[in-house]
């Protein structure tokens, strides 16, 4: 098995629900907690799992806005492992999965450089490196219904754009949607061999906005009496 | 990267240290130069010591949980880390056979002595080049990601050792020209491999902004990070020097590091006193520590594409 994420660059609106969901559920999870330093001080800040970037890609006006949320890659070929001089991380052989030990972390950060998504980030309370489990503690609990046996960002994603499954399931979900929507890796010529892939925007024919613009007899006048009047 | 006062303190000592190490066994293995009284060698040998443990010290600071610093031994099929420490602490038993043949039978030591002081030196420059290979294995920072990283490391080891060797030998009133000649001669040795570093460094190369977000034919621009104060991904890869602080810096190691030492050792050459050296050996290792933090401040982590930089 190859666990891992599928994001649609295209359906996500960048609300962070699935950064705040994966907050909720890991800082009392087995890697917990995700602690916050100073959150209600001036500057607020803390250890995240996921986290969303909004980007500007092309030039008015063919631009748009493109939402990346962004956590562990859970990469074929790891360095964050290897480099790791404890042993606390690890890959599963099983599915895949990329872990830290944190009763073996020696909080050296040497991870942090080998990764070149932004995954890892050191707990300054704890003093231990922490990072994304694909949610390992609920994707295998006999306890929750099956529906609910996904990662927590996946289930909150109002915009359904994050998909969970086993990419080397070539029927999954997951598969699927690389095959027919062109899947993109982030930085493949670094070699690390990410699993999580994200989806193209789609090209959607251009809505014509010609005829709004233009500057009729009427729209004049109304442009003029908008800035002559004062709401 | 931001520079981490531990680590400049550490590969600078150590590094010195292990250099120190290497030159003292040259000189006393291979016999070249005056012959070394019984307190000369054991100088060389706790000075190089103390430069090394001293940093090994200091390399701890750096660890957020120092309790499960032992573990850094576990991972040495697979870590430059883990090889580092490995070989820094097998080089102490073989260092003191060494030092203990010495302190048993006086300068002329017995083969065993001889074979451990061999395979030490070796160690240490093992050490010095898994140092260097602990930043050069990293591919996701391109000015460390290339064979001069783990070069500079053993021959900046090795520049400020011999100087320093040089300093100790004049203090037992035994500098001869030869001492400083040889360390005049790795001082500009090493000067010459950092200048082809930076040269190296300064053409742009590696992924962008366009690789790292998918988006290879069009401009991509950041809109916003998603959060409003700092967090561990900037402050750890988010260090930004001025092009006048680098520029500065680097002038800094080029005077201080090498131009500067390789002068007064010269003047050694010409007779002054052991100050001197002493003088050269102190102002190489600022030159140095200088150059250790500019190896940190200009190296561009590539998680800073999704941080708004078009490259590294």
């Amino acid at each position: 098995m190859r666990l891992g994420l599928v994001i649609d660059m295209d359906t996500c609106v960048g609300c962070h629900a699935c950064a705040v969901a994966c907050k909720q559920w890991n800082t009392s999870g087995t890697t917990g907690p995700l602690t916050d330093y100073q959150p209600y001080g001036e500057d607020p800040s803390g250890v995240w799992f996921n986290r969303i970037r909004h980007y500007e890609v092309g030039d008015y006006p063919n631009n748009k806005t493109v939402n990346i949320p962004m956590s562990c890659m859970h990469c074929d070929h790891a360095d964050c492992v290897t480099v790791c001089p404890t042993g606390a991380s690890y890959k599963r052989p099983e599915d895949g999965i990329v872990l830290v030990d944190q009763d073996k972390c020696m909080g050296c950060n040497y991870c942090a450089w080998a990764c070149p998504y932004g995954a890892r980030e050191l707990d300054r309370e704890d003093g231990v490196m922490k990072k994304c489990t694909l949610c390992v503690d609920r994707i295998y609990d006999d306890a929750l219904p099956p529906e609910e046996r996904q990662p927590a960002c996946v289930i909150t994603c109002p915009a359904h754009a994050r998909f969970f499954g086993d990419f080397d399931d070539e029927e999954s979900e997951v598969s699927r949607l690389v095959r027919e929507r062109g899947g993109v890796k982030q930085m493949p010529e670094l070699g690390y061999k990410p699993v999580n892939t994200y989806l193209p925007p789609r090209v959607t024919r251009p809505i014509p906005t010609d005829d709004v613009r233009a500057n009729t007899l009427v729209s004049s006048v109304k442009d003029w009496v908008n800035k002559m009047v004062a709401r | 990267m931001h520079p981490a006062l531990s680590v400049i303190l550490f590969t600078v000592t150590s590094g010195a240290g292990y250099g120190l190490f290497v030159l003292l066994v040259i000189f006393h293995l291979a016999g070249v130069g005056p012959a070394m009284s019984q307190g000369e060698v054991i100088a060389h040998g706790v000075g190089a010591l103390g430069l090394i443990t001293v940093g090994l010290l200091f390399s701890t600071g750096h660890l957020a949980n120092k309790k499960n610093a032992w573990r850094s031994f576990m991972r040495f099929k697979t870590s430059w880390l883990s090889r580092e420490a490995v070989f820094a602490v097998l080089f102490y038993p073989f260092a003191a056979i060494y030092g203990l043949s010495v302190l048993l039978q006086g300068p002329e030591i017995g083969l065993l002595g001889m074979i451990a002081a061999l395979i030490a030196a070796i160690l240490a420059v093992i050490v010095l080049f898994s140092t260097g290979m602990i930043y050069g294995c990293l591919k996701t920072i391109r000015q460390w990601n290339t064979a001069l990283t783990p070069a500079n490391y053993i021959m900046l080891g090795i520049a400020t050792g011999s100087a320093a060797y040089a300093a100790i030998a004049s203090a037992f009133g035994n500098a001869t020209a030869m001492h400083a000649g040889v360390a005049i001669v790795m001082l500009l040795i090493a000067a010459v491999l950092k200048g082809i570093y930076y040269f190296w460094i300064s053409k742009v190369t590696g992924p962008t902004i366009n690789t790292a977000t998918t988006f290879n034919r069009a401009t991509v621009r950041l809109l916003d990070t998603g959060h409003t104060a700092g967090t561990f991904l900037t402050d750890e890869f988010g260090y930004d020097p001025s092009k006048k602080t680098t520029s500065m810096m680097k002038a800094g190691v080029f005077l201080l590091g090498f131009i500067i030492p390789a002068l007064l050792l010269a003047a050694v050459l010409a007779g002054a006193t052991a100050v001197t050296a002493w003088l050269a050996v102190a102002s190489a290792l600022i030159g140095v520590g200088m150059e250790r933090w500019l190896f940190f401040a200009e190296a561009k982590h590539v998680v800073r594409l999704y941080h708004g930089d078009q490259h590294t």
